[in-house]
């Protein structure tokens, strides 16, 4: 079987692009967990309901692209609020098991609740964006723009987190507590502040997603397993791990799906995670004990 | 300033503290002694809002603030620097600092804050940038100190300063927190190095399972049995 060698660059190439979104993605739930240490199952379903506000606006309302996306930003950021509110304060205290299978069941209302309201009709937001196309290999501006805006968001986020008093006040929680209530810090702001930005992060990789995909009920579970995956493979909790992760495994799927099979890229990426948490179980950037 | 009248306290099912009252004017110096597990920590823990007491009551300043929330109770001015120090490890120097000024009211303030703490640990100064958990423990000590001084705070509780460190560092702990008085602050310290910190208080509590057994001046506190019912137990 020989492939082009250029087909391989262009799948590098689209590894890294769509690397920027999946690092939102990873980042984003990361953030949550680094300090409320509990996982969103629900976190791309979440981005699902970004998506289709997106789609909405733009195809029923005639909303410009740009305009639909601060919606996003915003709907996500109300989200990851009420999701603090109504699911995660109440069982805050609770065994990590009963935290997984409220986070879980959400996922499941999430995707029941879309199916009924939206059908489970495969809905996609119809952008003429230009491509470019540079020694053989195709730029579409379709990637382009989100992997830009993606590094821009990662970019604002490393600076929020180390240049604010709430940023650093969020890294501190995650590390103690207590001691962070002793600063003055009320403990549940914190927490809201972090769910408010973690959902933000969702509606901007919802607002970045539909550039390429078409959103229905699942879309959480084309993107949610791989999620998680980055998270892990990068240490959870682990932000800079999970930015590395991210570009790991993408590169893995685009590369991977060129050469043998998309479905093949999957497994591929599964197989390196599977066997990276016998190697290295703390996360790539984990020191070895 | 500082009154805490008749607190009872503790944990589930047990009891730490009985009925405890005690008093810090402004401007003083006080310690709480006693054996392991008398309850020193918990009667901070307590004063700082960490625990809320089953009874009794805690003013400051004329407010009373029992059973409220740690992150309220620190804008009245109470600094609590706790067991063990507890630092952001992963934080620089500069970080953990920035954190002791979180409150508006600090922050507006943070530079002369900041410059007043480095005056005080220059060593901070020369370790902005470091990670907090990479220091000595000694340094660790200064750090805590420090961040709780960037709050503004007009009392400081300190738990157990001179834990874990080497008996040279821990003299120079005592003289660290020495010149901290003389910055005005006023200070409860509780500690298990009775002679040490008897020199450096105006006056003592003895605290002993979880009740008040003696009370006086360090000087006179000093020169009586104090010293080996601190550790022994009355």
């Amino acid at each position: 079987m020989s492939i082009d060698p250029i087909f391989l660059v262009e799948a590098a190439v689209n590894g890294v692009l769509l690397g920027g979104v999946i690092a939102l993605l990873a980042l984003g739930l990361n953030l949550i967990f680094g300090v409320l240490d509990i996982v969103w199952i629900a976190y791309v379903d979440l981005v699902m309901l970004c998506m289709y506000a997106i789609y909405f606006l733009v195809t029923v309302q005639g909303w410009p692209i740009w305009a639909a996306g601060i919606v996003s930003l915003a709907v996500g950021a109300l989200l990851g609020v009420a999701v603090h509110l109504l699911i995660i304060t109440p069982i805050l205290t609770s065994p990590p098991i009963n935290q997984l299978l409220a986070t879980g069941g959400l996922l499941f209302f999430l995707q029941s609740a879309a199916t009924l309201l939206w059908t489970t009709d495969h809905r996609s937001v119809r952008l003429s964006l230009p491509s470019w196309e540079i020694g053989g290999i195709f730029l579409p501006a379709t990637r382009l723009i989100p992997f830009g805006i993606s590094i821009l968001a990662v970019i604002a986020l490393y600076l929020f987190l180390t240049r604010t008093y709430i940023g650093t006040a969020i890294r501190a929680v995650s590390q103690d507590r207590e001691a962070m209530s002793l600063m003055g810090a009320s403990p549940q702001r914190i927490y809201i502040v972090t769910s408010a930005v973690g959902g933000l992060m969702a509606g901007l990789a919802g607002a970045l997603l539909i550039f390429q995909y078409a959103v229905h009920p699942f879309f959480g579970g084309q993107f949610g397993p791989l999620t998680f995956m980055v998270c892990v493979l990068g240490g959870l909790g682990n932000m800079v791990g999970a930015f590395i992760a991210s570009f790991i495994i993408s590169e893995v799927i685009a590369v991977g799906g060129v050469v043998i099979s998309t479905e093949m890229g999957y497994v591929i990426a599964f197989v390196i995670f599977i066997v990276m948490m016998f190697v290295r179980p703390g996360g790539i950037l984990a020191r070895r004990q | 300033m500082l009154e805490v009248r008749d607190i009872t306290a503790g944990y589930g099912q047990f009891t730490a503290l009985w009925d405890v009252s005690l008093r810090v004017d402004h401007g003083e110096a006080v310690a709480v002694v006693g054996p392991n597990g008398a309850g020193k920590t918990t009667l901070l823990r307590v004063i700082s809002g960490l625990i809320a007491p089953r009874a009794g009551a805690l003013t400051f300043d004329g407010t009373e603030l029992a059973g409220r929330p740690a992150h309220q109770i620190v804008r009245h001015g109470i600094a609590h620097v706790p067991e063990g120090r507890r630092l952001f490890p992963a934080l620089t120097v500069a970080d953990n600092l920035k954190m002791g000024a979180f409150l508006p009211a600090a922050r507006a303030r943070f530079t002369e804050s900041l410059e007043r703490v480095y005056a005080l640990f220059p060593v901070l100064a020369e370790r902005r940038a470091q990670r907090a958990g990479s220091m000595s423990g000694g340094e660790q000590q200064m750090l805590a100190i420090g961040r709780a001084l960037m709050s503004r705070p007009k009392i400081i509780l300190l738990d157990e300063p001179s834990m874990g460190l080497a008996p040279v560092l821990v003299l120079r702990l005592f003289d660290l927190i020495r010149r901290v008085r003389e910055e005005g602050y006023t200070i409860l310290v509780v500690e298990q190095n009775v002679r040490q910190v008897l020199k450096l208080v105006d006056r003592a509590y003895l605290l002993e399972v979880g009740r008040i057994r003696m009370e006086g001046r360090a000087a006179e506190l000093a020169e009586q049995d104090f010293v080996r019912k601190a550790y022994l137990g009355a």
